[in-house]
């Protein structure tokens, strides 16, 4: 592999701006003549606009203008759209209510923007906008999922009767009922999947140059897709047409993909830079992002499974609401179906599956995929189900699982995916030995006599990653194709460039991606440079998220590598006037095979561009371009085991041992592979014992600070034990799987299996704080 | 508006700012040291935190006017020349850091409390003065580690002093 090539834990690129302070994130930047812009809001959760009067703030200090949802509406500023079509069972396309950036009419959810203050500085932009008298008609509000549901809800949109926006099936409901019939065994769960907030680090932002002699637009933006974003912005939005607007992700603060979205607040600070023909910034505050960034999870389910009387699973039933939120954010449709009805095989081998999803508005912000999308909560429930089972059964959890795991590949599930490679006995063996398994009743007894309540907890978690191969989305409603795009620029001096359509905000790709480019031509890191995340710099690509970078992006640059050193080997071999073939790339230099003949690289680059002495007909320079659209999902698997006491008096959990074995095919680098295992685990975790959004029963988000929603911090958490078993995804030629998401898709599951387990009592939701737990323990939940 | 003055990174500073001013925007906006981040306003998640005095400090919670005569250094100001400083160099060699964007917070406060417990840290007391300071990325294992491994550089360079 060398010291910088694929499989080494290289050091990151990346990391010297960010310990010096030197990374660029959006709010760094400053533009010559630059406004701020402040957002006025609603504070109703439900309600009509009657009137808004800006007359006060347009004589306050600074002010430069004060637009509002009617101004955005006259100019046909276009609506904001979900791009992923679903249809419901009766035939019926999904009801997708108008979304204007700015509400000129009626607002659905607290935080929702009503009119915007620009001001020469943010100060003066906020007073401002506290003088902005807005008149409401407030109207009831539903702000949860059986409260929109109820016979008599406060209706949200007139296109979505009874707030359902569609009602879903996949599956065979008929089959799946005769196994029910049949069954020997059948273990059920109602589950609340809690709903989560993103807080990515850093807070939105954006700021909008609008260039008038020429008629085009700069966006500086925290994007995770910035090519996206300007094709909405162009192709739905009519805020600017494509070729006339730039936009930059530069350092993003962390996304989880709360920033795959284009939100109101980019919208609307391009057309107000075109309006007061200055430059137009927006940060975002935390409590704005409590309130305006999309959310996360948010269903309760009711989930069945059937057994027969050797304990294999014959039937699997599910049937969830999931809550969207007052509107359709970008891909919110998708992610309680696609990306969640379809992974409800997990790990088994179960030949009847049948899910029906509820989709359904509320007085809330909208909900949209944030880290795992809909694979997390897939996994919850299958993993829920077999530690309920085994309990149910009287057998042992880790046998239960292991008697149902597919073990031939490739498998068919009954929900569409067709799982290509894995071996999940092989997780589950390591992560049982690295957990010390046999051990356990023992250490548990010893608990005991201590007064400690102990228990262990399984998650054996499958989850489909690589998004996606674009005729197969296609096929299921997707707006645009999931491939990827690169480009390789050798140099005239023999240095590279490596144009992505990924965009790195936090995993690494300045590092990983130049580890393929050292491993193929055996060149240092350092004379290679990653370029990503400016549309005018890169060939459009489609951005970060479902894990898709390593087993997309990447093997789209090996595509665009291959193509370069197939041109540099004829120039090498036409330079050495040797055959093609006898040409191997070693060390940065073309020898000839058997010789001591050989060119390296940067003269080989100087005869592409000098073009002198090239074979007969071939074009000059060094470069090309790749786009790659993979063939199947991949299929990242993995066991977790969790083992933790809880104090009977207090209710607190405490962790014991968690440790995890993933199998994400080849690692690229294990150090940031650990390193993003990490971080999934704190957030699954986290969901488990410490997060979720309130909102009470008027619509007001009462977890809307750091103060109120309990993010983990350094003492919530252990230190992980991680474990690697490997089968080489067969879908690309790197074999790799992607790893960004499994931690928080896996891990949930473990600790709540672990904590019903010490308490002996299986009915306890997340997040299982100590007050919960302690209900739950002492029999009054 | 008043005039602040103060001592940043080891350079007099003067500034007429607005009263109601925080230090962080003095830093951020001003001096244009935008290494110190905003990631919350209620002073919750430490992506703000400097050394005042060679005090851990959330320069959110600080006026300005409050640090004049002060000595303030940010992220921007502890490496020496091209030399990152040991904690700077450990979070890079043990991976602590993904985004980027609650680090110059941490480097700051894992300074101090480097500084406050020397060669004493367990990664029970790391994981508990770190409290203060929010990372959404690492789920802190290799921020822990970092900051041990800091311990131990930073108490062979005292000893070499």
């Amino acid at each position: 592999m060398g010291v910088e090539g694929i499989g080494a834990s290289v050091v990151r690129k990346e990391d010297r701006r960010f310990v010096t302070g030197k990374g660029r994130y959006v709010d760094d930047i400053k533009l010559v003549g630059m406004t701020h812009a402040y957002f006025v809001r609603s504070p109703h959760a439900h309600a009509k606009v009657k009137s808004i009067d800006s007359s006060a703030a347009m004589k306050m200090p600074g002010v430069v203008g004060v637009l509002t949802g009617k101004e955005i509406v006259d100019d046909k500023i276009g609506n904001l759209i979900c791009g992923w079509a679903i249809t419901s069972r009766d035939g019926t396309p999904m009801k997708m209510g108008a979304w204007p950036a700015m509400a000129p009419e009626t607002v659905r959810f607290v935080g929702q923007a009503v009119a915007v203050v620009i001001a020469e500085t943010k100060n003066q932009a906020h007073d401002a906008a506290e003088a902005v008298v807005v008149n409401y008609e407030e109207l009831p509000a539903a702000a949860d999922i059986r409260a929109a549901i109820k016979p008599g809800a406060p209706q949200l949109h007139p296109e979505a009767p009874g707030n359902v926006i569609y009602d879903w099936t996949l599956g065979d409901e008929a089959a799946t009922d005769t196994a029910f019939k049949s069954a020997a065994n059948v273990v059920s769960l109602d589950i609340t999947n809690n709903r989560l907030v993103p807080n990515a680090m850093e807070p939105r932002a954006a700021i909008a140059d609008y260039n008038d002699a020429e008629e085009h637009f700069t966006l500086y933006t925290t994007s995770q897709n910035p090519h996206v974003a300007r094709l909405v912005l162009s192709a739905f939005y009519n805020v600017a047409q494509e070729h006339k607007l730039r936009v930059v992700a530069p350092d993003v603060g962390g996304g989880f993909g709360s920033k795959i979205f284009i939100y109101p607040e980019e919208m609307v600070a391009l057309w107000a830079s075109k309006k007061v023909r200055r430059p137009v910034k927006w940060t975002g505050d935390r409590s704005e992002a409590f309130l305006t960034d999309a959310h996360g999870r948010d269903h309760l389910t009711k989930a069945e499974m059937a057994f027969d009387a050797s304990n294999k699973i014959i039937g699997l039933r599910v049937k969830t609401y999931a809550n969207l939120g007052a509107y359709m954010s970008l891909f919110s449709s998708s992610v309680p179906t696609y990306l969640y009805a379809t992974l409800l095989s997990g790990q088994y081998n179960i030949p009847n599956i049948f899910a029906e999803v509820i989709s359904v508005y509320t007085n809330t912000v909208p909900v949209d995929a944030y880290r795992g999308a809909g694979r997390p909560e897939a996994s919850f429930v299958v993993e829920r189900l077999m530690e309920t089972a085994a309990r149910q059964l009287k057998v042992d959890p880790a046998e239960l699982r292991r008697k149902n795991f597919i073990t031939a590949f490739p498998h068919q599930t009954p929900v569409i995916m067709a799982y290509d490679i894995g071996d999940f006995g092989a997780s589950l063996d390591a992560a049982l030995k690295a957990i010390d398994y046999s051990g356990f009743p023992a250490r548990k007894d010893k608990a005991k006599k201590e007064g400690k309540l102990r228990g262990i907890g399984f998650s054996c978690y499958i989850e489909a990653c690589g998004i996606a191969p674009s005729k197969a989305v296609g096929s299921l409603g997707a707006g645009v194709g999931l491939w990827e795009s690169a480009e390789v620029r050798v140099n005239p001096v023999g240095t590279i460039e490596i144009l992505t359509g990924s965009h790195s905000h936090g995993q690494g790709h300045e590092t990983t991606f130049c580890q393929l480019v050292a491993e193929r031509l055996g060149v240092p890191i350092s004379q290679v440079q990653i370029v990503h995340g400016d549309t005018d710099k890169v060939q459009f690509g489609m951005g970060t998220y479902g894990s898709r970078s390593a087993a997309v992006g990447l093997t789209a640059i090996l595509k665009a590598m291959e193509k370069v050193e197939s041109k540099a080997r004829k120039i090498a071999a036409h330079q050495l006037e040797a055959s093609e073939d006898d040409i191997v790339i070693e060390n940065g230099a073309f020898k000839v095979t058997g010789t001591d003949k050989s060119i390296a690289l940067p003269m080989v680059a100087l005869a592409a561009y000098t073009a002198h002495n090239l074979p007969d007909g071939m074009e000059p320079g060094l470069k090309e371009g790749a786009f790659y659209d993979p063939t199947n999902f991949t299929f990242p698997a993995g066991a977790y085991i969790c083992e933790l006491e809880v104090d009977a008096g207090t209710g607190k959990t405490g962790f014991v041992n968690f440790v995890a074995a993933d199998d994400f095919g080849r690692l690229i680098n294990p150090m940031i592979v650990e390193g993003q295992v990490h971080g999934g685990l704190a957030q699954g975790i986290g969901q488990a014992l410490l997060e979720g959004a309130v909102y009470d029963a008027s619509g007001q988000l009462v977890t809307a600070s750091f103060m109120d929603y309990t993010m983990p911090r350094a003492d919530d958490l252990p230190s992980f034990k991680l474990n690697h078993t490997t089968t080489l995804c067969p879908g690309n030629p790197l074999g790799v799987k992607g790893c960004g998401e499994a931690g928080a898709i896996g891990a949930s599951a473990a600790v709540i299996n672990a904590i019903t387990d010490a308490i002996g009592n299986n009915k306890l939701e997340m997040p299982a704080t100590p007050d919960r737990v302690w209900h739950a323990i002492h029999g009054n939940a | 508006m008043s005039t602040v003055n103060l001592t940043v990174n080891g350079k007099p500073v003067s500034a007429n700012v607005e009263d109601r001013t925080l230090l962080v925007n003095l830093l951020r906006d001003h001096l244009n040291l935008t290494g110190t981040h905003v990631g919350c306003d209620t002073s919750q998640c430490g992506a703000c935190v400097v050394h005042i005095d060679g005090q851990a400090v959330k320069s959110c919670t600080v006026l300005a006017g409050q640090a004049s005569g002060a000595n303030v250094t940010t992220i921007e100001g502890i490496s020496n020349g091209d030399e990152l400083h040991p904690m700077q160099a450990a979070f890079r060699d043990n991976h602590g850091l993904q985004c980027g964007y609650c680090t110059p917070g941490m480097i700051m406060s894992a300074i101090d409390i480097v500084n406050r417990y020397g060669g004493k840290l367990d990664e029970d007391t790391v994981r508990h003065e770190l409290e203060g300071n929010i990372c959404r990325c690492t789920g802190y294992h290799n921020i822990v580690k970092s900051v041990l491994d800091a311990a131990g550089r930073m108490s062979v360079a005292q000893a070499a002093e």
